[in-house]
């Protein structure tokens, strides 16, 4: 929770001992890396925005995790963020996406014309094709540490940007706390409301205050672009339609992604990018392209082939159910592995992104 | 003559040069009178100046005649102070402005000056914990001397050292939107924050911070998340420390008036009482009176609560109580159990005794921040006896319970109060004390449980009274309340029920149980009429505040 800026002063009273957290009994990434010295180096840091150590590392300190599920335990309060505590964040970096070097380069490509093929997944199999990732908007706190005023100023910035689209973009915007029951029904029904989250890893790191002031939802007339507002990140754009062409799907987030950055680039607040981290999001394993590409896919004889797994591994391939990153129902979801290009190997399969 | 140039004169004596850094000082008249005035002014002495900058304010403490009285009065002052700059050689290089700082009022002291001390806060450019070594300093009676000097008419002056400074002064609260910008939607709201947060209220506090850096924003977190429920209408907000009381007193005191039912802490005073021996007739008759039981909170003065508390400072409250539990004897002693390494079977014998406390669910509690880092520092204390039961670094710092099986509640609160003044005495023997104030009573995290903190009740079993359309009206003429026998939010088992005092601010502790006491032995005479098939009345209702 953000503290005003004198509370981490405050702590420095206290001896690294005594406020160094107890992580014996914890299995996550920032638990791995984050020893005593590195808390002390640390802890009398602070974002401009006031961020701390503390606030970076709490939902890892109330969620020792799992022994199966590696999760990340840390978070970015701010673009700053993995500036100022990159001793902490570059391994963790790392160790999330396959080997990843301080000094690697992220290579950001959204020119749909690049893909090849893509467009001819067969329908029999494929039922749904969508490509989903986040955006931060720039000089903005993120969800973890973000006021009320900036919360929803990032809401009107984002709105006014989607409202300037036109042709198959035009749609319109569901803030959460104004819906009608009428729409309500009709977004549950087309899958596209999100909820407050439950999960304790986003409680613990601050994400839900204040919900739901300055959430929504915003989807195009044909329902194949939608836009979360203010979720887990700023923004989560998602482009899908029924079917296998992957190609158009993608070509509409490619398009639709570069018409939304204009707007906000000429109001001096693009999106949060640097070339070593490509696009900043809150959690460090969206870092990158925070891109999952995916497909709803019928596989009633591969799916219980002994080498199904293996299969998938090796074609840098993860399966979900299809509720998402949390269930598991009928067919299968196929996203791809590595959100950091550069990254060899990418996560490992059967890991969920731990925010998502 | 006691003016601003006099102090000055006497400041910039030899004791102070070897002092590069005391931000607080306080100083003790003596008066021929024989009456004692305490002064105090904050001046700002950083590294860079090696006199005394200006002294801020003047303050003319309460006149004080008595043992002691209770202090607390933090005020930020708005604007910056100019502050003249000298170099090593002493000569003036130039002026600054030094941002604003903090006045402290210390309004007594006295050979009890147990009470007599609000937590003492630094100056807005260091989060310093001065505070608790203050109030430890001043506390302790070695110390007074430190402060006071022989003889009439003289003057005293006191400093105290100072840490060292970590990073330079900021603006207390991170402000990039207007207040109306920030300003929370409580529309479909309906808690007592929300009823009470007006637009210009929120203006005026948004961008205060208490001494250790809690702000109006934190504490209103948890009304903010949790609109609330038609029928049932919670708090709203908590306090983060002691001094959120006073900094955010705008909110806090109509919220207070609210739930303690016209209890006005800006001018009525909280009486406390813990004198056992004057409770009468505490022993229920047992065929109806199941168990009885009596808890409260307690705050470790110095130390922040809950919602805000850093883990060194959570870890303290452990160490501090726990220490002062081991000191206790007789059929008080007892044992510790920690939360982060407890035994399987010590687990299982404290979930039987239904003692175990869990992590907090509750959304009103995760949202105010008060499940942070569990299970650090968390833990239960309870005697051999499995009659004193003190859980640690819960809801708030300590939460202390006396029950048993039957009806002897006057036994109860006798072992209640005997126990709570051991640990008292226990804390202040190492410097420490809990918390209060003499409007306030006892702080703890939630308003809901200022004053007394006490909940006193019985398990009782009224199945024909329970069954009758007047008990609700009873029970509130009575002051008392219902619960099922889960506790809060739980629905009572057939016709046992938890009856206990609805008040907690305004009325002392002896107060509270005599009136449960006198509510329940009259409840049981509702029923034992109703058995023999005579009728009942509805009592007249207790007025509230003497």
């Amino acid at each position: 929770m953000p503290f005003g800026n004198t509370h981490n002063n405050f702590k420095l009273n206290f001896k690294v001992e005594e406020e160094y957290p107890d992580l014996t009994k914890h299995n996550n990434h920032m638990a791995k890396v984050l020893t005593k010295e590195m808390y002390a180096k640390l802890r009398d840091k602070q974002t401009p925005t006031g961020f701390t150590v503390d606030d970076v590392i709490q939902t890892g300190v109330d969620n020792p995790g799992h022994p199966f599920i590696m999760t990340v335990g840390c978070v970015a309060g701010d673009e700053e963020s993995y500036e100022v505590f990159k001793d902490l964040f570059d391994p963790i970096i790392s160790d999330r996406h396959g080997g990843y070097k301080p000094t690697d380069k992220h290579k950001t490509d959204l020119n749909f014309e690049n893909l090849k093929g893509g467009d001819d997944l067969d329908p029999n199999y494929v039922l749904s094709s969508r490509v989903r990732t986040g955006r931060s908007i720039k000089g903005y706190a993120l969800p973890p540490h973000n006021s009320r005023g900036e919360r929803r100023a990032v809401e009107k910035l984002s709105v006014e940007a989607l409202n300037s689209l036109d042709g198959e973009f035009k749609g319109k915007y569901y803030p959460l706390k104004a819906m009608t029951d009428a729409e309500q029904e009709q977004l549950i029904a087309d899958h596209f409301l999100f909820d407050k989250p439950v999960s304790p890893l986003l409680l613990a790191a601050g994400m839900a205050r204040d919900w739901p002031d300055a959430r929504g939802i915003w989807h195009n007339e044909n329902k194949t672009f939608l836009v979360w507002v203010n979720e887990e990140d700023h923004l989560r754009v998602i482009s899908m339609q029924k079917g296998g062409n992957m190609k158009e799907v993608f070509k509409r987030f490619c398009v639709g992604l570069n018409k939304i950055e204009e707007v906000f680039k000429k109001h001096n607040h693009g999106f949060m990018w640097n070339e070593h981290l490509g696009y900043v999001l809150t959690c460090p394993s969206n870092l990158g392209t925070g891109l999952r590409g995916g497909v709803h896919v019928k596989l009633p004889k591969l799916s219980t082939h002994a080498k199904f797994e293996e299969i998938l591994t090796r074609l840098r391939l993860q399966k979900r159910g299809t509720g998402g990153g949390r269930s598991v129902r009928g067919g299968h979801s196929l996203p791809q592995l590595p959100t950091m290009e550069g990254a060899a190997d990418g996560r490992a399969a059967g890991q969920p992104a731990p925010l998502a | 003559m006691l003016n601003k140039s006099y102090l000055k004169e006497v400041f910039q004596s030899s004791m102070l040069k070897d002092v590069m850094q005391p931000n607080i000082m306080f100083v003790q008249c003596h008066l021929l009178s024989g009456e004692v005035f305490i002064l105090y002014c904050v001046t700002i002495i950083s590294k860079n100046y090696s006199n005394i900058i200006e002294t801020l304010n003047f303050k003319r403490a309460t006149h004080y005649n008595g043992p002691y009285t209770v202090l607390q009065s933090v005020r930020q002052f708005q604007q910056p102070i100019q502050a003249q700059k000298a170099g090593l050689d002493g000569k003036q290089v130039g002026k600054e402005t030094l941002p604003p700082p903090f006045t402290v009022s210390i309004l007594s002291d006295g050979p009890r000056s147990q009470r007599s001390l609000s937590s003492l806060r630094s100056l807005s450019d260091c989060g310093n914990n001065m505070a608790s070594s203050f109030s430890r300093i001043l506390s302790s009676k070695r110390n007074v001397g430190i402060l006071s000097l022989v003889g009439a008419g003289s003057l005293t002056v006191g400093l105290l050292l100072n840490r060292e400074q970590h990073v330079s002064a900021g603006a207390p609260v991170r402000r990039v939107y207007p207040a109306s910008a920030e300003y929370p939607d409580l529309r479909k709201h309906n808690n007592c924050m929300a009823s009470h947060l007006t637009p210009a209220v929120y203006a005026k506090l948004c961008d205060k911070a208490t001494p250790n850096g809690y702000t109006l924003d934190q504490a209103i977190q948890t009304g903010v998340d949790n609109p609330g429920h038609p029928f049932i209408k919670t708090v709203g907000m908590v306090a983060g420390d002691e001094e959120s009381y006073e900094v955010f007193a705008d909110i806090f005191d109509p919220v207070i008036v609210e739930r303690h039912n016209g209890y006005d802490p800006r001018t009525m005073k909280h009486p406390t009482d813990l004198d056992a021996s004057k409770i009468r007739s505490g022993q229920f008759d047992e065929k109806y009176v199941l168990s009885s039981r009596v808890r409260t909170g307690r705050s470790i003065r110095g130390l922040s609560l809950p919602p805000a508390c850093t883990r060194a400072e959570r870890r303290e409250v452990e160490r501090v109580v726990v220490n002062a539990l081991g000191g206790l004897q007789g059929d008080l002693s007892g044992k510790y159990y920690s939360l982060t390494d407890m035994s399987e079977k010590d687990q299982q014998q404290l979930i039987d005794d239904h003692f175990l406390f869990d992590k907090p669910v509750s959304p009103l509690l995760t949202c105010a921040g008060m499940a942070r880092d569990w299970p650090d520092a968390r833990g239960i204390w309870h005697n051999n006896e499995k009659t004193f039961l003190v859980w640690i670094n819960e809801e708030d710092h300590t939460r202390v319970i006396s029950m048993e099986k039957g009806g002897n509640m006057k036994r109860v609160f006798e072992r209640f109060c005997r126990g709570l003044q051991e640990v008292e005495r226990l804390i202040q023997e190492k410097g420490w004390e809990f918390m209060w104030n003499e409007n306030l009573g006892y702080i703890l995290t939630c308003p809901s449980n200022l004053g007394t903190g006490l909940r006193a009740g019985v398990h009782i079993n009224l199945p024909r009274l329970s069954k009758d359309a007047r008990f609700a009206k009873i029970l509130d003429n009575l002051r008392l309340q219902k619960r099922g026998t889960g506790g809060v939010d739980t629905a009572a088992v057939g016709s046992t029920f938890d009856i206990s005092n609805l008040d907690r601010l305004g009325q002392s502790e002896v107060h509270l149980v005599q009136t449960l006491i006198d509510g329940v032995n009259f409840l049981i005479e509702c029923e034992k009429r109703l058995e023999k098939g005579q009728d009942i009345k509805i009592p007249a209702p207790i007025s509230q505040f003497k």
